[in-house]
């Protein structure tokens, strides 16, 4: 039943926003619903865990044999709570921003929620595809209607990318399908297909190229930048906070227990352009003039991270990754909600016009300096847990791969602390100089993300006690 | 006493600083600047006082080990946040807390100046720097020494940079956490590669199955530890950001890059010295990198005439030192020297603040002199300091110094050759500084002699403790030769550290190597005050000279063959590969699929048109091979 909320909530909730007219009605309206739904998932992981609560089966399409079927393992209330706890906190730290079309705004982001809640729970290839387009549709139009002045063309390349994806994906579905014995799409009987090694081969490129570029791994990172960059803010903050991991998520239960001998056969190739691609977004970052791009490339850093821990197969590594996919998101919410506050106050985000910020915004330094920290993985940060055995699984697959992966770690120090020097530090400019604390209620937010990431820095066991199932699912023989 | 107890009272010795963090991080004190040094102050000196207690304990019952909670518990991997309380981290802590305190009662006054938000950020700073070493030295695993090892460097970072308005001191901040940042990835790797061997980072643990690791694990191991060590404990080639550092405020360079942070990557190595003694390649290199840094180091110092410069490029060579006798297999002659270290290097910097207190922030010594009139307690303590490092007898410099020394004998005459060259350079540059500064007449502006006046009682009393200190703390630690079985510290690390070399000389060759390098010592020091006693050095140096004072141009060499190319190939992956080349290519694609929807586009009106007839065009396709399941089945299997 509590699966069936997470998603019915969103759902109604957006499709009733849809009417809405006030601006002040509209965002009230969407705060009030993704708190609720917080506070069903939270009851759901930590009060009412029964299998039965957390799983729902009912027949759908029943000429195809697919059936509405969700459950929620260890990863899944991770990703849940990461959406669930994201929808608030965007709206909340974003409540003073205006947008035309208010009703239409938020109800958008709920059907988005509702769709990225979806693709964490669902266990049928079918509906698992559809919940995948229903968090994609809506994420088109907020970036075409909401976002900034380069919007179309940049949607429209977010667009083909994604398009290109699906598509591929969806002729994987459809070839497992066919496939499998009986023709259903339950990811169960996909878990026991044993497909020869060349069909393997064939699909894992059909699934892995769709998820890799909804992480994206490099080289199909080009469009992240630039949506990051259009795309209105409280958008931004759900696309690389929540909707990346759909693609690190996928990877976990879609493609490496389905196809185990193409991962293993194909773990080389990933893990070297994960690598490849964790080198070169860190020095990209480094010559980014901009707060949101600098953000996004890091972020396609720590991704490529994330990828290459997958693919290890090492037990720790993708413990590593499951907790992280939480980590970063919190995290990279927290930077975008700095990026948005400046932007919105100073009208710029580019460092070569910011300075001396921490003179007359000293707590959002503070804030903001936790933040940094914390993306750069400091120990008692919540990413340092994530790294530490994300890295330790690298480490355990290829002495080399890892010492050269770990050169991000150096970059990373090189970047974040240039963001920090760059915006907070030195003297104040004229952007700057009539500068104030930021508001309230984003002080707030962050303050509570803050905590997040310093409590779960120090204490991170029940993370990783919540996804040893999910880790022993996916790779049982070892 | 009983281990319940041990074990809160070391978490009160670690929270206590952290709690005065907390509260001066939060403003608790608002703007009584007086609330909030003596805060900062209390909560430093009750953690000494609890490590007394705890130094008493061990010292009667043998080592403690308590653990609080897991950590990480993967089932293969085990992590528990746990304390060791041993002979060598009750050291460290009396060291961390017991000179850290002087130094926070000496900030009080030192940093009177500033505005109470800043006041008390600067002492939130200083106690959380407190808070990471005290983890840094207690933690039983090597995880917990991270935590410790990379807070100690984000501290160092937030007090290099702490006058944030000036972007000069923001860049070495960022360069000290950076440098740092390359040793923490080699430690980093040496934890994984020990996971790997052992699946353990336990203290203990590591120990005692040391010796199923294979000759090349325990080589890696070490070098990639060592690798860490060299860039929390500067040494060649990570060690140009301690001079940079020098950027924070003088009693932060005081604690942090003399003191206390600098000598982690001794202290990591000595609490290892069971896999160090495995490795004679790793054991070699340490020497050798130790022994250079000290002698390189040391000539730089020559010509440097920026009072703390000086005494930081000292401190790079006295690591120097450091190193050189782990790697002779002198584990206690390196943590000795960390202790004398940590106070007349304390003791130097706390005196040259008194200075640059008494002087309105001026550190150039060609502009001082003669100071000596004019600021009686510093001068005297600042002296002692100079003779303790210097290695003068009875000084505290002497002992520590002569048991590395005579180990570096044992082990190589060479290493022992060089290393007294190095010292001879120590004596030289130290009386050279003292001269210029203190002896002599006064070269500075009217306006500043008017001023002139020693410093208050909160900043002379610490000077006068450490002076004491440097004086008498040799006597921890008197050699065989003289008195046996008088050396208290070596009997009392005996537990943790097992006896190298250095020992089997000959009473007779350790008094000539003594005698050799105490005269030379002295002699240096001799010729220095004699030579800048009345003609320092005020002008700009040529020759070899400006090759030291500009510091072999390290600095500019890491410039262009680090930073420089590291930039334009950023820039070249930046505006070529990911502009012309990956996104050139997509947006090809992109401009083909634009040019055949535009047709279609001119059905729609409104710019989201196109996308919308793209996903319902998806759809029907869809739905079209739905329709007829016999026809995809062919088609697909036909595609494989």
């Amino acid at each position: 039943m509590i699966a069936v909320l997470l998603i019915l909530i969103p759902v109604l909730g957006g499709l009733i926003s849809l009417f809405l007219k006030e601006a002040g009605t509209a965002r009230s309206w969407a705060l009030l619903s993704s708190v609720v739904t917080f506070a069903v998932a939270l009851s759901g992981i930590f009060i009412y865990d029964h299998l039965n609560e957390l799983s729902f089966n009912a027949e759908w399409v029943t000429s195809l044999g697919s059936n509405f079927s969700l459950s929620m393992d260890g990863m899944g209330k991770i990703l849940c709570l990461l959406t669930t706890f994201s929808f608030p906190v965007v709206f909340a730290a974003t409540y003073k921003n205006n947008y035309r079309q208010p009703g239409s705004f938020y109800g958008l982001m709920l059907l988005m929620q509702a769709g990225l809640t979806g693709v964490f729970l669902a266990t049928d290839g079918l509906l698992f595809y559809f919940f995948w387009e229903l968090a994609l549709i809506p994420a088109y139009f907020l970036c075409s209607i909401w976002g900034g002045e380069k919007r179309i063309a940049v949607t429209f390349k977010f667009f083909i990318y994604t398009f290109i994806g699906s598509v591929l994906m969806l002729a994987g579905i459809l070839y497992l399908y066919f496939q499998t014995p009986g023709h259903t799409f339950s990811l169960q009987s996909w878990y026991h297909l044993n497909l020869p090694a060349n069909s393997q081969n064939v699909l894992f490129w059909l699934f892995f190229i769709a998820f890799a570029i909804k992480m994206p791994v490099f080289p199909f990172h080009t469009w992240q930048p630039d949506t990051y960059e259009q795309a209105p803010t409280g958008v931004t903050m759900i696309l690389s906070g929540v909707m990346v991991k759909m693609g690190i998520f996928a990877v976990i239960r879609w493609l490496v227990p389905v196809f185990p001998l193409a991962t293993a056969h194909f773990a080389n190739v990933v893990i070297t352009l994960s690598v490849i691609g964790m080198i070169y977004a860190s020095l990209l970052a480094i010559r980014q003039d901009d707060i949101k791009r600098l953000v996004a490339y890091s972020s396609i850093a720590h991704i490529g991270l994330m990828c290459a821990a997958i693919f290890t197969q090492n037990k720790i590594g993708l413990e590593g990754v499951i907790i992280q996919m939480f980590n970063h998101g919190i995290n990279v919410i927290g930077l975008w909600i700095v990026a948005d506050t400046i932007e919105k106050q100073l009208g710029t985000r580019k460092f070569s016009e910011l300075g001396g910020l921490a003179q007359k915004a000293p707590v959002l330094a503070v804030l903001f300096m936790v933040m940094a920290l914390a993306n750069i993985a400091l120990p008692l940060t919540n990413s340092f847990v994530g790294e530490f055995l994300m890295f330790n699984g690298l480490f355990q697959y290829n002495v080399w791969i890892a010492g050269i992966a770990g050169l991000s770690i150096i970059l990373a120090a090189v970047y974040t602390l240039n963001m920090m020097q760059k915006i907070f530090y030195g003297d104040t400019v004229a952007a700057t100089v009539h500068a104030q604390e930021t508001s309230k209620n984003v002080q707030w937010v962050l303050a509570i993300l803050v905590i997040l990431v310093i409590a779960l820095g120090i204490y991170p066991q029940p993370m990783i006690n919540l996804v040893k199932d999910t880790v022993n699912a996916v790779l049982p023989n070892l | 006493m009983s281990e319940t107890f041990v074990k809160i009272l070391l978490g009160f010795i670690v929270l206590w600083p952290f709690a005065g963090f907390v509260l001066n991080g939060l403003g608790w004190h608002g703007n009584s600047k007086k609330a909030i040094a003596r805060y900062a102050c209390y909560m430093v000196l009750s953690s000494f006082v609890a490590s007394v207690v705890i130094f008493f304990a061990i010292k009667s019952h043998g080592a403690y080990t308590v653990t609080y909670f897991n950590f990480l518990d993967t089932g293969s991997l085990k992590i528990s946040f746990s304390f060791q309380a041993d002979q060598l981290s009750s050291l460290f802590l009396l060291i961390i807390t017991g000179v850290g305190f002087l130094i926070h009662v000496y900030s009080a006054a030192y940093m009177h100046e500033e505005e109470p938000k800043h006041y008390a950020r600067y002492f939130a700073y200083l106690n959380l720097f407190i808070f990471f070493m005290l983890l840094l030295v207690l933690g039983a695993n090597y995880v917990i020494m991270f935590f410790g090892w990379e807070g100690v460097g984000l501290c160092s970072y937030l007090l290099i940079g702490y006058w944030f308005k000036n972007n000069e001191y923001n860049y070495a901040a960022r360069k000290a956490f950076i440098m740092n940042r390359i040793g923490d990835l080699g430690f980093l790797l040496g934890i994984f590669w020990l996971i790997s061997k052992l699946a353990t980072v336990d203290y203990a643990t590591v120990f005692a199955q040391a010796q199923s690791l294979s000759n090349f694990d325990v080589t890696m191991i070490t070098l990639l530890f060592f690798v860490g060590a060299m860039g929390k404990s500067a040494q060649i080639p990570l060690y140009t950001w301690l001079p940079d550092a020098m950027a924070g405020p003088t009693p932060v360079s005081a604690l942090i890059h003399a003191a206390t942070m600098v000598t982690a990557g001794i202290y990591m190595i000595a609490r290892s010295n069971v896999l160090y003694s495995m490795s004679e390649v790793t054991m070699n290199i340490v020497a050798i990198v130790g022994l250079v840094t000290a002698l390189f180091a040391a000539t730089i110092a020559l010509k440097q005439n920026d009072i703390k410069k000086v005494l930081a490029y000292s401190t790079v060579s006295q690591l120097g030192y450091m190193f050189l006798g782990l790697g002779v297999g002198a584990y206690t002659g390196a943590v000795f020297h960390v202790m004398t270290h940590a106070f007349f290097k304390a003791l130097l910097f706390l005196a040259a603040g008194s200075v640059i207190h008494a002087m309105h922030h001026e550190q150039d010594i060609r502009k001082m002199g003669g100071l000596k009139k004019y600021l009686p307690i510093t001068h005297i303590t600042f002296l002692l300091g100079c003779l303790a490092i210097a290695g003068i007898p009875p000084f505290s410099g002497f002992f520590s110094k002569d048991e590395i020394l005579a180990a570096a004998y044992a082990k190589n005459p060479l290493y022992w050759g060089l290393g007294v060259a190095g010292a001879a350079m120590t004596a030289f540059y130290m009386f050279r500084l003292y001269a210029t500064t203190f002896l002599g007449s006064f070269r500075g502006t009217h306006d500043q002699e008017h001023h002139l006046k020693e410093s208050p009682s909160a900043m002379t009393i610490p000077l006068i403790i450490l002076a004491l200190l440097s004086v008498l703390g040799g006597f921890l630690g008197i050699p065989e030769v003289f008195a046996h079985d008088s050396h208290l510290l070596k009997t009392f690390l005996s537990p943790v550290i097992a006896t190298g070399a250095g020992e089997h000389l000959e009473h007779g060759t350790e008094y000539m190597l003594m005698g050799i390098s105490v005269a030379i010592a002295a002699l240096a020091v001799i010729f220095a005050i004699s030579k800048y006693k009345k003609t320092p050095e005020l002008g700009e140096p040529a020759g070899f000279g400006k090759i030291l004072s500009n510091k072999w141009y390290i600095d500019e060499l890491y410039d262009t063959v680090i930073v420089k190319p590291l930039n334009v190939l950023a820039g070249f992956l930046k505006n070529i590969i990911e502009k012309s080349g990956i996104d050139g290519l997509v947006n090809g694609v992109g401009r083909l699929v634009n040019y055949s929807s535009r047709q279609l586009r001119l059905l729609q009106s409104g710019q989201t048109g196109s996308y919308i007839l793209f996903m319902v065009l998806a759809m029907i396709v869809i739905i079209f091979l739905w329709i007829d399941d016999h026809f995809i089945y062919k088609f697909i299997s036909g595609l494989f």
